[in-house]
């Protein structure tokens, strides 16, 4: 296995040095850096043609100066490693530096929605394939396929943030979008269950009412403009939490599952405030972190007191659900920071904004308050990126899992007499996550060239501005830099997309048997 | 909960593919796929729908091809700047789109449809241009990354060997090069020598996915039967690869076509809008979206009929592609009706209905 996965890497660095050799000479071919320059009348040009000849080796021609670049990206081995220096005279890698982590901010949130609900909706709409769902969802899913993201972009900030903002100011739904939204409501859950015409008329009737019941009350209590959960709320959503991932996890038959994810929102409302003195005394990442761990070994300690044999599908139901019920308390917390947050001078009642990656107007320190504003700034680029590629991994795990439907093991499995939960979750949906898999990695690779649009539109300064830069300013160093990143992941992905594919699947084998 | 309860009980599906033999009894392999593909609403809608706009933008404004073309039907070209019109629009407007859809007053296209931009030429007009060169592109790639993937795939797939190994890792070289890179690049240095230009460089690196799915399909072909034996029987290698591999792979490669070229017409507008792709004074779609972004507010017809037309393009060729790949997949069973179900026991009965 090392053996192979030695070979491989020797390959992959062959590769990536052609790639990285042939895009150096197109790009250095295809413009000349001192242009600008050059025609200028100004005196100090001359100086400063010669100084960037020097420091950016222009008299060297370009398939020799690829090897100086490359020299310094070999220096890894020597401690002497550098991605050369751009026009201006910075080091390349201390722009990457800064621009890394916001295309991974960028777009982390959007693959993590796009993967959950893609996968969700896929195997819905693959198991009522043929229904008004499943034409449906396909629709849509072509449909975003279709979209280019600029577009989609400028649509969302035109109607999504500006009429968003404009309904804060007063906070309240009118009628008419109440019975609107219920319908739409009760028609997806209606398609979204089988059974006989009565069936989905009552479960039509209650999603309807339900929703028209919730809207109302929230708009007339103002919860729009003053939001927040409170622990009686967060318990009753925590039970739901409970039935539902324990439902979709083992099944409601497992009575120590059951008890122990039922526990979690009990704990939950026991240490709500606590959690809350914590959140206001220690703001910050760590504490958040901190939680989470606790939450995790919580949740651990009370599946394993209630499962006394069979622990791991308890212990995964009960970690699921107490990490949702955390996700549930950040929300909260967010939620009482919305009203002093919107109300500072910097935001001034306009919370979802359309450009940029920060508010820099706003009073540094509060850690809740950047926080908040982190997450108002990545609505929209989220929303867009999650609309563009919910569609792949929808087509893509419908046609998986119908596959796997077909399979013999399938079959097998339902002449044992198992249930039909646990045929589609157990035997159907684990297969079904091993092509997904690769799918992921490879695409999450991808995503980070990808995001030069998006990063472009919302006004974001992560890898694609940089990589629009360098070619706009023909700063060959910095497009190198970029490139050398992305494509190394690439890379990277595709090795480690073959070599889960072979861990999870046993019937793959990348080494020859003896 | 009924989420996970079965639509389909064990005993239909048994019926459902007596019905299915009766039905492709006779038939010979492209009359079943031609069947299918005719039986899935959606390619046929798109197929009609994708038709149309390309006999409607080629013939509106007119086209001039390596010396063939034809004149337009509309009275406007890309390089006419007529005054601006105030008709229909609210005050202190210029340059409104004229559409009317709705009968009765005012019914018609109007002097500008579409509207006039801020210098005051028609968008109708500008439109109809860029969406020509969104098709242009989007065809050119398509042939020319469906012709070195199939080839490379081929060679690749039937040779093995050292052949084989040599060609994929080209081929992994070309994955490397994340697309919009290469493409920003190509597009920004070579984009003023011409649109079909761009499309043939973007086409030479598109090819990658395409070629490892052919060569996927030739290495299980080529170990199937017929294959053994038409080798038997004295076939050249040429001849198998053509007669015998390639035909029983062309599904693979028009369906796989297809998505490139879906994928294709979002890049060409993605590369535009960067600016990277089709510049001025020439007109694309994603070029005109990114000039009149900015003017959304005041001036949105400037945003939307641009995109309209992306979206309108793209998804009618992956609807056709999703068509397609139904139609060759031979497990693909299309959904039975409970009417055909009741009388699919009685051959002659559904025959009759059909």
């Amino acid at each position: 296995m090392l053996a192979y996965i030695g070979r491989r890497i020797a390959v992959l660095l062959v590769i990536l040095f052609g790639s990285s050799f042939l895009l150096y000479n197109l790009a250095a071919i295809s413009g000349d850096p001192l242009e600008g320059l050059r025609g200028s009348t100004d005196p100090k040009a001359q100086a400063q043609i010669a100084a960037l000849i020097r420091h950016l080796h222009l008299n060297v021609p370009p398939p020799a100066r690829y090897f100086l670049w490359l020299k310094g990206i070999l220096g890894a081995f020597t401690g002497h490693f550098t991605l050369g220096v751009t026009r201006d005279g910075n080091p390349v890698s201390s722009y990457l530096a800064d621009a890394i982590p916001t295309t991974i901010r960028l777009i982390t949130m959007a693959t993590v929605i796009a993967i959950i609900m893609g996968i969700g909706f896929g195997i819905v709409s693959a198991l009522r394939q043929y229904s008004r769902f499943d034409y449906a969802m396909t629709f849509v899913a072509f449909l975003m396929y279709s979209l280019p993201i600029f577009w989609v972009a400028v649509l969302l900030k035109e109607y999504m943030a500006i009429n968003f903002n404009d309904f804060l100011v007063h906070g309240t739904i009118s009628p008419l979008w109440i019975v609107i939204s219920s319908l739409i409501t009760g028609l997806f859950w209606a398609a979204l269950i089988s059974g006989d015409r009565r069936k989905v008329q009552i479960v039509f009737a209650v999603a309807v009412l339900a929703n028209a019941t919730v809207l109302t009350i929230l708009s007339a209590t103002k919860w729009f403009t003053h939001p927040g959960l409170g622990p009686i709320v967060m318990f009753i959503l925590g039970i739901g939490l409970a039935y539902g991932i324990t439902f979709i996890s083992t099944g409601l038959g497992n009575r120590a599952a059951l008890l122990s994810a039922q526990s979690m929102p009990i704990i939950a409302l026991v240490l709500y405030y606590p959690v809350q003195y914590f959140f206001t005394k220690f703001p910050g990442a760590l504490t958040i972190l901190l939680m989470l761990a606790i939450t995790i070994g919580i949740a651990v300690g009370v599946a394993t007191y209630f499962a006394k044999i069979d622990r791991g599908p308890v212990i995964r139901t009960s970690v699921i659900t107490s990490v949702l019920i955390g996700i549930l308390f950040l929300i909260d917390k967010l939620m009482k920071t919305w009203v002093p947050y919107i109300n500072t001078d910097a935001i001034h009642n306009r919370p979802i904004p359309t450009i940029s990656q920060s508010n820099s107007l706003l009073p540094p320190g509060n850690f809740w308050f950047t926080f908040l504003d982190t997450v108002t700034h990545l609505v929209l680029p989220t929303i867009a990126l999650t609309l563009i590629s919910f569609a792949g991994y929808v087509r893509y795990s419908r046609g998986t899992l119908l596959e796997v439907l077909n399979q013999d093991y399938i079959r097998t499995a339902r002449a044992k007499g198992l249930t039909e939960r646990t045929v589609i979750m157990r035997h159907a949906f684990r297969n079904t996550l091993i092509p997904l898999t690769t799918i992921i990695v490879v695409d999450f690779a991808g995503i980070i060239g990808g995001a030069i649009i998006t990063e472009r539109v919302f006004g974001w300064q992560g890898m694609g501005t940089l990589f629009n830069n360098a070619i706009g300013s023909y700063d060959l160093n910095l497009l190198m830099g970029v490139f050398f990143v992305t494509s190394s992941l690439a890379v990277l992905a595709n090795l480690l997309a073959d070599l889960l594919y072979s861990a999870l699947d046993p019937r793959i084998r990348v080494v020859g048997k003896k | 909960m009924s989420i996970f309860k079965r639509v389909n009980k064990g005993m239909a599906e048994h019926t459902d593919s007596d019905i299915f033999n009766k039905e492709t009894e006779g038939l010979s392999q492209s009359q079943i796929v031609l069947r299918r593909f005719i039986r899935h609403h959606g390619a046929m809608i798109s197929v009609f729908v994708l038709l149309s706009i390309v006999i409607f933008v080629f013939s509106a404004t007119g086209f001039d091809l390596l010396g063939i073309g034809i004149n337009g039907w509309w009275k406007y070209n890309t390089l006419d700047i007529p005054s601006l019109g105030t008709k229909g629009c609210p005050a202190g407007l210029q340059g409104c789109p004229t559409l009317n859809l709705i009968p009765g007053k005012g019914f018609g296209l109007g002097d500008h449809p579409f509207g006039q931009d801020d210098l005051g030429r028609d968008y109708f007009a500008l439109v109809m241009r860029g969406a020509q060169r969104s098709l242009l592109v989007m065809t050119v790639i398509g042939i020319v990354a469906g012709f070195i993937g199939t080839v490379i795939g081929s060679i690749s797939g039937f040779y093995r060997g050292w052949i084989d190994a040599v060609l994929m890792r080209f081929n992994d070289f070309i994955i490397t090069i994340p697309t919009i890179i290469i493409g920003s690049v190509i597009g920004f240095h070579f984009g003023n020598k011409g649109v079909i230009f761009l499309a043939l460089f973007l086409g030479v690196f598109a090819w990658s996915g395409l070629a490892r799915l052919v060569r996927g399909e030739f290495l299980t072909l080529r170990e199937r039967e017929f294959v053994d034996a038409a080798r038997v029987a004295g076939a050249s290698n040429r001849r198998i690869i053509f007669k015998h591999i390639l035909t029983n792979a062309v599904g693979v490669i028009i369906v796989s076509v297809t998505l490139i070229m879906s994928g294709a017409i979002l890049l060409e507008s993605a590369l535009s809008y960067l600016g990277f792709g089709v510049v001025p004074p020439d007109v694309s779609l994603g070029l005109l979206i990114s000039q009149y972004q900015d003017s959304f507010t005041t001036r949105p017809w400037l945003f939307w009929y641009p995109g309209l037309f992306i979206v309108a393009i793209s998804l009618c060729v992956n609807f056709i592609g999703d068509g397609l790949r139904d139609a060759f997949d031979p497990r693909q069973r299309r959904r039975i009706s409970r009417k055909e179900r009741s009388l699919g026991r009685n051959p002659q009965a559904s025959k009759t209905q059909d």
